[in-house]
């Protein structure tokens, strides 16, 4: 017994809306196969448990719920005459364009002409925030607890509380209350937003600022959380249930495993405007490279790469030693955060950040050595946990053999 | 083939595979054992070669739940105990019967080696006389090796380690296949495990010891406390004083596998005036183990991690390792050692009450288990139980945990035969849906969720159960009756 070996032109590893996206536009002008490899029993990625509404961006009409809005993407992948393969996981590399890969079928291993990697991001978990106290059950991601409700229809407890202010953390708490549970607080390490107290309410739900959990108690069963306020005080949430939301990490594993550098930032792999990670062949799409936007998002990012995906397979030589993009603090993160060869310009124009900070001032300064490229006010507030842009029209002045490009808030 | 399992109601009233008309009313085993840890079930392992009846208890609802499923998982060489003592002597000989028995079993163990890295004058000064004692104890791989030759074996080192000793023989080992091998080689053989049976009082007459536990009474000729963190009470029980368990909690923290490639050997902290610090180990599931502290408590429940020891560890680890504080924290776990404070084991029998006592079983208890089971069935033997003849055990072979030796995704002979091992249900951990099942129908099924997880390894992964936490759930509950 042994691994079969095979060969595709294109292929995709990750069938959430960005693989499935790249994989949809590619199949519509490859001549070639274009195969889609999902680790999963169903593809569509995390929108197929996410039940609310507001997928599909404005070609839907009312938005389409998670799971419909998944099975669109997979129906235009396979429409468009993609090859996707559910259960199949990559499991390392086997070359610099050769995957080895486990499903119920058997071994493989496959080499491909390229390979576009979209494997997603995952919120990180109690463990990993480094959350002290016991280990009891009840303690959820976001990402479980909608699989756990959605999928499985199992029961998880009577009161909750939510760590986390994005529009994820929102969700969790939608689908708590689905799940029969009461809300009792959302809390966010973030000082308030506004003027206001630093406790008001969210959705029906006391969203408490400034506070750190400091701890988890429970042996059997989770019975509280225990957080620190701004002010010094400490307080016990008695919960039998605590969703970590957000805080997303790129699920870079196969990444960085293959020859792949990663952007310190995003913790992503590094890709400049075309999707070309430093890898000869290696395109990353979606969440992989910045945990996390909108599926719509991601879904754009991988029909944008059919492309630069076109190209290479066309004999395009690969870029090498680009300058990349690096923010300053209270900045995070920036995508692309490599600088493409003249003329690369990122999706839409425009390049996304994300802040730790409200910014005291709203400009945004680019240099590239002692030299400024570009400044831009920002017309709407930086709020953290959220994505904001800065306008690309400045990258033809990039030196491309110059130093690092770095933005930062003046 | 006779398996005896509870986990609830009362305890069965007849022992079964005994003709009831030779069983006394009500039933008495021949020999129980308290505490179903790494030591309980090498004990019971140990006794089932005999024809005897043996009880293992467990206040808990798994074997190897307690000390046993939280510790830094090395097989030590005994390099550093106190030459002469017991322990020093059953590390070296359980070291070495452990390491057959994992191979018997496919229990994964790696010899890695390890490094007694000194980070200053003191610590280098230090070696030599650890060097010396490490021949005493009879190993004699062992060298010092000068900051140059550290530096090769380990070029991630922090700046400023000065030299090591080297001790070849080090090796980490599979916590929790352990004591499973060996409760499920002891239950195979006729042993019967109770579960959640939690010893409350003990009455000892002058032939039968009555334990009345959670589940009400149990009857037995000759016990033995393997007890754990709580052999001190069981002991005052049957009216001793002898020693008293003070709980030494150590916080560990896991870093993801991607730290794996950092490290190649257990990096040891040298002994000093100033405390035991803290060590840097590659795990067999391909993490990196940080810790751990060390904490004198009261409270032999508080398992829990706390702010100030993730700090202090994190602290400990950037000086050892820096890369690998820039890594993910896959986990965060305490456990609780058994110290009695005194640096040696606490094994003492009192023939004339039909009771042996396993007590202070420190650190070191996972390598020494086999070397203690086989010393307490000798005590056993020479106090007045009629033992008969041994008999060869069945043989087990447990499910491979180890990324040192193939596992069932990457073993197309297996899938071809049973789809369900390529069906990969954990992802980070690429545990299939085949071991998953594997481990639910077992001779000893977990009865929770942490339960499988450390049979299978399922949910442990850096995700924490994000992608299959739902899933294994599912699974799970599947399986309950």
């Amino acid at each position: 017994m042994i691994r079969r070996e095979r060969t595709v032109d294109v292929l995709v590893v990750g069938g959430g809306p960005a693989g499935l996206g790249a994989g949809a536009e590619l199949a519509a002008s490859v001549a070639g196969r274009v195969e889609i490899l999902e680790r999963e029993q169903t593809a569509g990625g995390i929108p197929r448990h996410c039940l609310h509404g507001g997928f599909g961006g404005r070609t839907a009409r009312g938005g389409l719920t998670g799971p419909a809005y998944a099975r669109e993407c997979v129906a235009a992948a396979e429409r468009a005459g993609a090859v996707l393969r559910t259960g199949v996981t990559v499991t390392g590399w086997a070359g610099p364009l050769t995957v080895d890969t486990t499903a119920p079928t058997g071994l493989e291993r496959i080499t491909a002409r390229a390979v576009v990697l979209a494997t997603g991001a995952r919120e990180r978990p109690r463990s990993a925030r480094l959350v002290p106290g016991t280990r009891p059950p009840g303690v959820y991601t976001t990402g479980e607890l909608q699989q756990a409700v959605h999928l499985h229809r199992q029961r998880i407890g009577t009161r909750a509380v939510v760590i986390g202010d994005e529009p994820v953390s929102r969700a969790a708490a939608d689908t708590l209350r689905v799940a029969g549970l009461d809300v009792v607080a959302m809390v966010t390490d973030r000082p308030p937003s506004g003027p206001l107290a630093p406790t008001r309410l969210r959705d029906r739900t006391p969203l408490l600022t400034h506070a750190t959990v400091t701890g988890l108690t429970g042996r059997e069963r989770l019975t509280g959380v225990a957080l620190r306020h701004h002010d010094g005080r400490t307080t016990t949430l008695r919960c039998d249930t605590v969703v970590f939301t957000a805080d997303w990490i790129p699920d870079h594993e196969l990444a960085r495993r293959g020859a792949v550098t990663l952007d310190p930032g995003t913790r992503g792999p590094a890709h400049d405007a075309s999707y070309r990670t430093t890898g000869t062949g290696v395109f990353a799409v979606g969440n992989l490279l910045h945990g996390v936007e909108r599926a719509g998002v991601a879904s754009a990012e991988g029909r944008a790469a059919a492309v630069p995906v076109l190209r290479h397979l066309a004999g395009d030589a690969w870029p090498s030693d680009r300058p990349s993009l690096a923010v300053d603090a209270p900045l995070q993160w920036i995508a692309p955060n490599l600088v493409g060869p003249g003329g690369d310009i990122p999706l839409r124009g425009r390049f996304t950040l994300r802040t730790a900070r409200r910014p005291a001032s709203p400009l945004l300064v680019v240099r590239q050595g002692g030299r400024e490229l570009h400044r831009q006010r920002l017309l709407l507030p930086a709020v953290p946990g959220r994505p904001f842009h800065l306008r690309a029209d400045w990258l033809d002045r990039v030196d491309p053999h110059g130093p690092t490009v770095r933005i930062a808030m003046s | 083939m006779n398996r005896t399992i509870t986990t609830a109601g009362a305890l069965p009233a007849d022992l079964p595979g005994i003709p009831s008309a030779d069983q006394a009313d009500p039933p008495v085993y021949d020999v129980t054992v308290v505490g179903a840890g790494v030591v309980g079930t090498a004990i019971a392992r140990e006794l089932a070669r005999y024809r005897l009846r043996i009880a293992l208890v467990e206040a808990s609802d798994d074997i190897g739940n307690g000390t046993s499923k939280a510790n830094t998982a090395i097989l030590h060489t005994g390099f550093d105990a106190v030459p002469g003592s017991l322990e020093a002597r059953l590390v070296r000989e359980g070291q070495r019967r452990l390491l057959a028995y994992a191979a018997e079993t496919g229990i994964p163990v790696e010899r890695v080696g390890a490094l007694l890295v000194a980070w200053d004058q003191e610590q280098l000064a230090a070696l030599p006389a650890l060097l010396a004692k490490a021949e005493r104890n009879d190993h004699h791989a062992a060298r010092i090796l000068d900051a140059e030759e550290l530096r090769a074996r380990e070029p991630l080192l922090g700046p400023g380690a000065l030299g090591a000793l080297e001790i070849p023989d080090e090796s980490i080992i599979c916590p929790w296949t352990t004591p499973l091998a060996y409760a499920t080689q002891a239950v195979r053989a006729g042993v019967h495990l109770h579960l959640n049976c939690r010893v409350r009082h003990i009455d000892s007459g002058v032939d039968i010891h009555t334990l009345s536990t959670s589940r009400g009474p149990l009857r037995t000729r000759h016990l033995i406390n393997a007890a754990g963190l709580h052999a001190d009470e069981l002991d005052r029980e049957l009216g001793h004083d002898a020693f008293t368990v003070t709980p030494r909690r150590g916080q560990l923290i896991v870093f993801d596998k991607l730290a794996r490639d950092l490290v190649s050997h257990i990096l040891l902290p040298v002994p000093t005036a100033a405390g035991k610090g803290v060590l840097v180990a590659p795990t067999v599931f391909g993490n990196v183990l940080l810790g751990p502290t060390a904490e004198e408590l009261d409270d032999k429940t508080a398992t829990g991690s706390t702010a100030d020891g993730i700090a202090l560890l994190r602290e400990r680890g950037r000086r050892i390792l820096p890369a690998l504080l820039d890594e993910e924290v896959t986990a965060v776990y305490a456990g609780l050692r058994a110290a009695t404070g005194q640096e040696d084991y606490r094994i003492q029998d009192h023939p004339d009450r039909r009771y042996i006592a396993v007590g202070g079983i420190r650190s070191t208890g996972l390598t020494a288990s086999m070397a203690i089971a086989a010393h307490v069935v000798e005590l056993l033997g020479a106090s007045g139980l009629d033992l008969g003849v041994p008999s060869e055990l069945p043989p087990v072979t447990m499910p491979n945990l180890g990324e040192a030796f193939p596992r069932p995704y990457q073993d197309a002979g297996l899938i071809a035969g049973d789809a369900a091992y390529g069906t990969i249900v954990c992802h980070c951990e690429r545990v299939t849906a085949g071991e998953i099942r594997d481990a639910l129908g077992a001779t000893i099924p977990p009865h929770s969720r942490d339960g499988l997880s450390r049979r299978t390894r399922a949910g442990n992964g850096r995700c924490q159960g994000f992608y299959c936490g739902a899933a294994v759930r599912a699974l799970f509950e599947e399986a309950r009756p």
